[in-house]
């Protein structure tokens, strides 16, 4: 056991984790963060896009040394059908600011140099070491950890669960419950290089401007899901994810799906002649509001990943992941200011905190859309993506037939696959679970 | 017992890449990992420490970012680290570095005691040369033993040691004279995995960091590129073999090494007669 004590103990040095050690480092605490990878960054896997506004609130600065990739631009939506895209182009100059909005960037080298912040901001950082139980007193306060290295036993004031999306030891320790698999999708992506100057010109761009891609539709085989591409300075990060449950009811495999998709006729050219460097799998939690565990206790808190926290309809993790560590550290930062124990009681202020925060307020609006895109999902992701891209070909192929037939045909293919009631039914809860 | 490791951070071999359009080697972005023949010198070390006491102190010469090597060394369990690094040091061949190592080391001697033994890894995956633990060796005036699979015994009052080495046809069993310089070879012990207060202390410990002056090198023209004679005239990738292999066919009851004879001077129609040739003039 080691003899020398900490305010606190960050579990996990991924977004959250980075967020909670350095903002809790630079308010003077005394804190130690164990990551089990070689080092921050060697183990974490996101898309990845980054929000400039939820890291300024941590780091103002970080425009001057993080190892960005490209500014976006541009945001595409596909809806996919066998052979074809119907898409939805955002492109504006505006996001040619002083400080962009968006960055994508490789999750590698951000958290890396992320992490080097959260060290000279003052914390202790300790890698390829795994936390493999929390400490609980006899009344089950959690007063510090249990590592895989002899000897690994810390206390500390307060525990960080920033363990990511498994949620491992809040679950032995009886905090929470693991993710049901309804509530988490398995996304694989691969890293595409070409040269830097054919990612431009493929995807038109110029300098450090960037687009991304986000595409739903046949290509998830009917299963709640969605593929994505992102143009990184040198090289393209493109994947899909669908829900857990539905692979194990489906029997698809990930890869497979992840094969047909850069097979598609309209992806395949984006990615021609590129050469493939990673491969890489991830569970992403997308069960949303009523997903969310516990938060707290007695001396724990949880965030990011490990909290659930990610709003899978605008493909947003990482900010809530940072935006909830920098929280919690800001509660524990007031509980210990005001010189009282990390009590459940104390730790509170953290779930009010965050939910006074975009984190839960976004998260509540969505509430019931995973329930519902996940009981729809053979519509919403395979049959009116098919009925849209016909429509499209119906409305755009010139061959003679009158136009009023042509609506006649549509109007027909639409409700023929799905019954007037059920149309105005799917427009109606899709409208209730979006407002 | 004073105990000297010498490592070197080098490229991970395993994570380099090749530049798909220039095809030049990315060293950016590329993990920096310590040359994994040095491992076996650490382990061994720290196993020499822990049975016959002392300290064991590690040192490196490299960039300001080579800290990351020694850090993750004093994670293992080493007792100190110290860092060689100064931009006279840029550039240099073996010969300037085992010159820049052995003045570091006798500084060493002279600020936490002589060593008994320095230890070195065989070789480094980068630069494959083995010469710099020699060199060392040569400048101080120690005995040196390479290729060293493990240290049997230790006598501290007689000041010896006796080691197995690894040779063609066998294994030597060796005594040195203390102080001496040992090469270690891969694959002879694993190195261990640090405590939690051994990775607690490796996160935290000051780097003792010298430049060429802290380590007392008088003559800096025995420096870096400067006191390099080693000249690399040109780094090129070898070009594939267009050969490929083929499977000869035999027909049944046949002799192989026929078949196999008269493929190959179906092949190279000369060589037969030249064979021959060469046969009748014996």
């Amino acid at each position: 056991m080691i003899d020398e004590r900490f305010d606190a103990i960050v579990v996990g040095a991924g977004m959250a984790g980075n967020a909670a050690a350095y903002s809790l480092a630079t308010k003077g605490l005394k804190v130690l963060q164990l990551e089990r990878g070689e080092y921050s960054g060697s183990k974490n896997v996101q898309g990845a896009i980054l929000y400039a506004d939820m890291l300024e609130k941590i780091i103002p600065d970080f425009r001057e040394d993080a190892p960005l990739e490209r500014h976006l631009i541009e945001q595409r939506f596909w809806m996919m059908g066998e052979s074809s895209h119907t898409g939805l182009h955002y492109r504006s100059d505006d996001f040619n600011e002083e400080k962009p909005n968006r960055y994508t960037i490789i999750r590698a080298q951000f958290d890396k140099w992320f992490n080097k912040k959260v060290q000279e901001a003052g914390a202790l950082v300790v890698c390829e070491t795994t936390v493999t139980e929390l400490v609980q007193d006899a009344y089950g306060k959690v007063i510090g950890v249990k590592t895989d290295r002899g000897g690994g036993q810390i206390h500390a004031d307060v525990v960080v669960l920033a363990e990511g999306v498994s949620g491992l030891l809040g679950t032995r320790a009886g905090l929470r419950k693991i993710p049901k698999p309804t509530d988490v999708a398995l996304a694989v992506k691969e890293m595409h290089f070409l040269p830097q100057e054919v990612i431009e010109e493929r995807f038109n761009l110029k300098g450090n401007e960037g687009a991304v891609i986000e595409a739903a539709g046949t290509i998830s085989a009917g299963m709640t899901g969605m593929g994505f591409i992102y143009t990184n300075r040198e090289c393209i990060s493109l994947g899909i994810g669908c829900l857990v449950s539905d692979f194990q009811k489906s029997g698809e495999s990930p890869y497979t799906l992840l094969e047909k998709f850069k097979k598609h006729p309209s992806v395949a050219p984006l990615i021609e002649g590129s050469e493939v460097k990673e491969y890489a799998a991830h569970l992403i939690p997308e069960g949303g509001y009523k997903a969310i565990p516990q938060l707290f206790g007695d001396g724990w808190v949880v965030v990011g990943d490990a909290a659930q926290l990610n709003n899978a309809i605008h493909r947003e993790g990482s900010n809530l992941a940072m935006t909830s560590g920098r929280i919690a550290a800001e509660a524990i930062f007031q509980v210990k200011s005001r010189k009282e124990p990390m009590t459940a009681s104390n730790l509170a202020l953290y779930k009010k905190m965050l939910e006074d925060s975009f984190v839960m307020k976004d998260l509540k609006k969505y509430k019931d859309m995973p329930q519902l895109l996940h009981v729809q999902s053979q519509n919403f992701f395979l049959t009116y993506p098919q009925l849209v891209n016909k429509a499209m070909q119906n409305f755009v192929r010139v061959d003679g037939t009158p136009k009023k037939e042509k609506e006649k045909l549509t109007m027909k293919s639409f409700t023929s696959a799905r019954s007037w009631a059920g149309l105005f039914g799917d427009a109606f809860r899709l409208a209730r679970a979006w407002r | 017992m004073h105990i000297v490791v010498c490592i070197k951070q080098v490229p991970d071999s395993a994570q380099i890449r090749v530049h798909p359009v220039t095809n030049t080697i990315m060293r950016q972005g590329v993990p920096t990992i310590i040359n994994p023949y040095d491992l076996f010198a650490l382990e061994e070390a720290m196993r020499l420490r822990d049975k016959f006491g002392g300290e064991v102190t590690v040192l490196t010469m490299g960039p300001p970012s080579a800290e990351d090597s020694l850090r993750k060394a004093l994670t293992f369990g080493v007792d100190r680290a110290v860092l060689l690094t100064d931009r006279f040091f840029a550039g240099s061949d073996t010969l300037a570095t085992s010159f820049a190592l052995a003045t570091a080391i006798s500084k060493i001697g002279e600020t936490w005691g002589k060593p008994d033994i320095v230890f070195t890894g065989k070789q480094t995956i980068d630069g494959d040369t083995a010469q710099v633990g020699p060199g060392i060796a040569k400048r101080l005036g120690l005995m040196q033993v390479t290729y060293v699979a493990k240290v049997a015994e230790y006598d501290g009052e007689e000041r010896t040691v006796t080691l197995e080495r690894r040779a063609e046809g066998g294994t030597q069993v060796l005594k040195s004279s203390l102080p001496c310089l040992i090469a270690m070879l891969e694959g002879t012990n694993e190195i261990r995995r640090g405590t939690m207060a051994d990775a607690l202390r490796g996160a935290r410990a000051e780097i003792v960091k010298w430049s060429a002056k802290d380590a007392g090198v008088e003559d800096l023209t025995k420096c870096g590129l400067k006191g390099s004679p080693t000249i690399v005239k040109r780094v090129f990738a070898p070009s594939p073999r267009a050969e490929k292999a083929q499977m000869i066919e035999v027909p049944e009851g046949a002799s192989l090494a026929d078949a196999l004879i008269d493929d190959i001077f179906k092949r190279q129609p000369n060589l037969e007669p030249d064979l021959t040739a060469l046969a009748r003039g014996f």
